[in-house]
C-alpha cells in the first residue's frame, strides 16, 4: 500500500463517518451508553474498594502492657513487634498521653480525681499497625503468645475489636467481589450492545461491500475505510463519555466533600483522570477497531 | 447434434471476421464443458462450450432461469463452475486463488440491471473509486475519470449523488465506471432491463462505440429489438445449454 492509498483510507472513514450520518450517530450513543454504564461502575468500585481500604486501615492492635514493667523490658517488647514482618509501626502510648486522650474523649471531671491523687491507673500501650489489615487477628495472637516467652508476662491485653473487625473484613471483601462481579456483568453488556449496533450498521453496507468487490477491490482496501471509521467512531464515542463522566465526578466528589464536610472524601480526580481517560479511550479505539473488523470479515467473502 | 453443427459453423466464420478486422484472433474467454449445480440441486449450466474473442460483441438471449445469469456471472468468478474450464484474460478461474480474484475483476467492466453504484459517493466518486483500487496516481486519476465521465455524456453531472440521477444516466456511471480501467472485456447483465426505449438505445449505442475502440462485450438482454436491430453475435442459451450461436443473429423469441 502506498502513501497516497493510505490518505486515501483515511480520508474515506472520516468521510464515512458523515456520509452515514444518522447510523454513526446511533454507534456513538450505543458507545457512549455503554462505556458510561462501565465508567460509572467502575468509578464506584473504586471508591468503594478505597472507602473497605481505609476501613481496613482503621484497625489497629491496642497492647497494654502491665503497670510493673520496666523501661529495658519494654525495650525488648517493641523490638520484638516492630521485628514482625506483618507490623508496619506502632506507637506508643505512655500512661500519661492516655490521661491525656481520656481528658479529651470523657471530659475533665473523671480524670481530675486521678490527677489530684497524683495517680494514673491507666498502663502504657502500643498501637499497633498492621500492613496488610487481614493478618490482625494473626499478629494480636502472636502478641499475645508473647506471654509465654518471658516469664513475667509483661503484656496484659490485647485488643483488636475482635468480632467487630472480622465482620469488617467480611465486609470489604464482599464490596468488592460485588464490584468485580458489576464491572464484569457491565462489560459484556456493553460488548453486545456495541455489537448490536454494528451489526445494524453493516447489513446496510453489505451491498456496498459486494459492489466494491466487483469492481476488484481486495478485502484489505475495502477493510481500512471501515477500520478508520469505526476507530474515529469508537474514540469519539468514548471521548463524550469522558467529557460526561470527569465532569460528573467533578460535580459529585464536590458535592460528597461538601455534604460530608471533609470527612469522607472521594478518590481525588486529579490522581485518576490520566488513567481513567487512557482507558476509556483506549476502550473506545478497541471497540471501534474491532467491531469494524469483525463485521466486516463475513461480508467480505462474496 | 445441432450444438455441434452451429459450432463448426461458427468457426469458420470468425476466422473470418477476425482475418477482416484485423484485430488478431485471440481468444479472450473460453469454457470448456462447463457445468453448474447449486447446492439446492438445481442444474444451471449442462455442459456449456464457448470461445468469445478479442473485441466480439456478444448478446446471451434466452428464457428466464434458463441459465444465462449462471453464465454471466462464472465469467467474472462471481460463482465457481462445478465442472469444467473457464479463463478469462489468460486466467484458469478453476484455480484461481481467492486473494488474486480482484486482480481478474480489475481486467472485467462489470455492468448491471440495476446500476450497482456505491450510494452515498458521487458520479465523480464512484467511477474514481474503480481506480482507487488499482491505486492509480491521483493526478491521472481526476483527468482520466474526467474523460470517461466527459464520454458518457456526464461530465457537467459529476457531482451528482446516484439518487439525483435518473435510470438511464446512472446507468451511464456505471457503464464509465466499467471502462475507467481500460477492461479488455465488459459484461452486461441486462444493461437495459430498467430503462425505457429510447433511453434503451443511448446506452447501446454507447457500448457500441466501446466495442468499437477493441473492448470484448457480452450481454445478457431480454431486448428483442435491440438484438433484432443491432446485429451481433448471438449466443441462445436454453435449459443450461448452448442451443445457438450465430453472428449477426436474430433474438429469436416471441417474447
Amino acid at each position: 500500500m502506498n502513501f497516497s492509498t493510505l490518505l486515501r483510507h483515511l480520508r474515506e472513514g472520516t468521510k464515512n463517518v458523515f456520509r452515514n450520518g444518522w447510523m454513526s450517530v446511533a454507534s456513538m450513543l450505543s458507545i457512549v451508553v455503554s462505556l458510561t454504564l462501565l465508567g460509572v461502575a467502575l468509578l464506584l468500585v473504586l471508591n468503594l474498594d478505597r472507602a473497605a481500604d481505609a476501613a481496613d486501615k482503621q484497625i489497629e492492635i491496642s497492647v497494654f502492657l502491665n503497670l510493673n514493667i520496666d523501661q529495658s523490658e519494654r525495650d525488648v517488647i517493641e523490638q520484638t513487634i516492630r521485628s514482625m514482618p506483618e507490623v508496619q509501626d506502632l506507637t506508643f502510648v505512655s500512661k500519661a498521653e492516655g490521661l491525656e486522650t481520656m481528658r479529651k474523649t470523657l471530659g475533665d471531671a473523671m480524670v481530675k480525681g486521678y490527677e489530684e491523687s497524683g495517680t494514673n491507673p491507666l498502663p502504657d500501650m502500643y498501637k499497633v499497625r498492621v500492613i496488610e489489615a487481614t493478618t490482625v487477628p494473626f499478629v494480636a495472637d502472636k502478641i499475645t503468645n508473647l506471654n509465654n516467652t518471658y516469664t513475667d508476662k509483661p503484656i496484659y491485653e490485647v485488643d483488636y475489636g475482635k468480632g467487630t473487625a472480622e465482620k469488617l473484613f467480611q465486609w470489604t471483601q464482599t464490596v468488592r467481589v460485588v464490584g468485580l462481579v458489576l464491572v464484569l456483568a457491565l462489560g459484556v453488556m456493553a460488548m453486545f450492545l456495541i455489537a448490536n449496533t454494528i451489526k445494524v450498521t453493516i447489513i446496510a453496507r453489505r451491498r456496498e461491500i459486494a459492489i466494491m468487490k466487483l469492481v476488484g477491490a481486495t478485502n484489505r482496501f475495502i477493510r481500512w475505510p471501515f477500520f478508520v471509521e469505526g476507530v474515529l467512531v469508537g474514540v469519539t464515542g468514548a471521548a463524550i463519555t469522558l467529557a460526561i463522566l470527569l465532569y460528573g465526578y467533578f460535580r459529585v466528589e464536590l458535592a460528597a466533600a461538601d455534604w460530608s464536610q471533609a470527612l469522607f472524601t472521594l478518590l481525588p480526580l486529579e490522581d485518576i483522570w490520566v488513567w481513567f481517560s487512557v482507558l476509556i479511550l483506549g476502550l473506545g479505539f478497541l471497540i471501534g477497531a474491532w467491531g469494524s473488523t469483525i463485521s466486516i470479515r463475513k461480508f467480505l467473502k462474496v | 447434434m445441432q450444438a455441434a453443427r452451429s459450432k463448426a459453423g461458427m468457426r469458420g466464420t470468425r476466422r473470418c471476421l477476425a482475418a477482416n478486422s484485423n484485430s488478431g484472433s485471440d481468444t479472450v474467454i473460453e469454457m470448456q464443458d462447463v457445468w453448474k449445480t447449486y447446492p439446492n440441486g438445481t442444474h444451471a449450466l449442462k455442459g456449456v462450450s464457448v470461445q468469445i474473442d478479442r473485441s466480439e460483441f456478444v448478446y446471451v438471449v434466452g428464457p428466464s432461469g434458463a441459465g444465462k445469469s449462471t453464465f454471466m456471472k462464472l465469467m467474472y468468478r462471481e460463482e465457481v463452475p462445478t465442472k469444467g474450464q473457464i479463463s478469462v484474460n489468460g486466467f484458469n478461474l478453476g484455480k484461481l486463488k481467492q486473494r488474486n480474484i480482484p486482480l481478474l475483476r480489475r481486467n472485467i467492466g462489470v455492468i448491471f440491471q440495476d446500476y450497482r453504484l456505491l450510494p452515498k459517493l458521487t458520479a465523480y466518486e464512484n467511477v474514481a473509486f474503480a481506480m482507487e483500487v488499482i491505486e492509480a496516481p491521483r493526478k491521472m486519476m481526476r483527468k482520466r475519470v474526467l474523460e470517461v465521465l466527459d464520454l458518457v455524456g456526464l461530465k457537467n453531472k459529476a457531482n451528482r449523488e446516484p439518487q439525483h440521477l435518473s435510470g438511464g444516466e446512472q446507468q451511464r456511471v456505471a457503464i464509465a465506471r466499467a471502462i475507467v480501467n481500460n477492461p479488455s472485456v465488459i459484461v452486461a447483465d441486462e444493461p437495459t432491463g430498467n430503462l425505457d426505449p429510447e433511453t434503451s438505445w443511448g446506452i447501446m449505442q454507447l457500448l457500441d462505440e466501446i466495442n468499437f475502440r477493441g473492448t470484448t462485450i457480452v450481454m445478457a438482454t431480454h431486448n428483442k429489438e435491440i438484438v433484432n436491430t443491432m446485429r451481433k453475435r448471438v449466443l441462445a442459451i436454453e435449459n443450461g445449454q448452448v442451443v445457438r450461436d450465430q453472428l449477426r443473429g436474430e433474438y429469436g423469441y416471441e417474447f
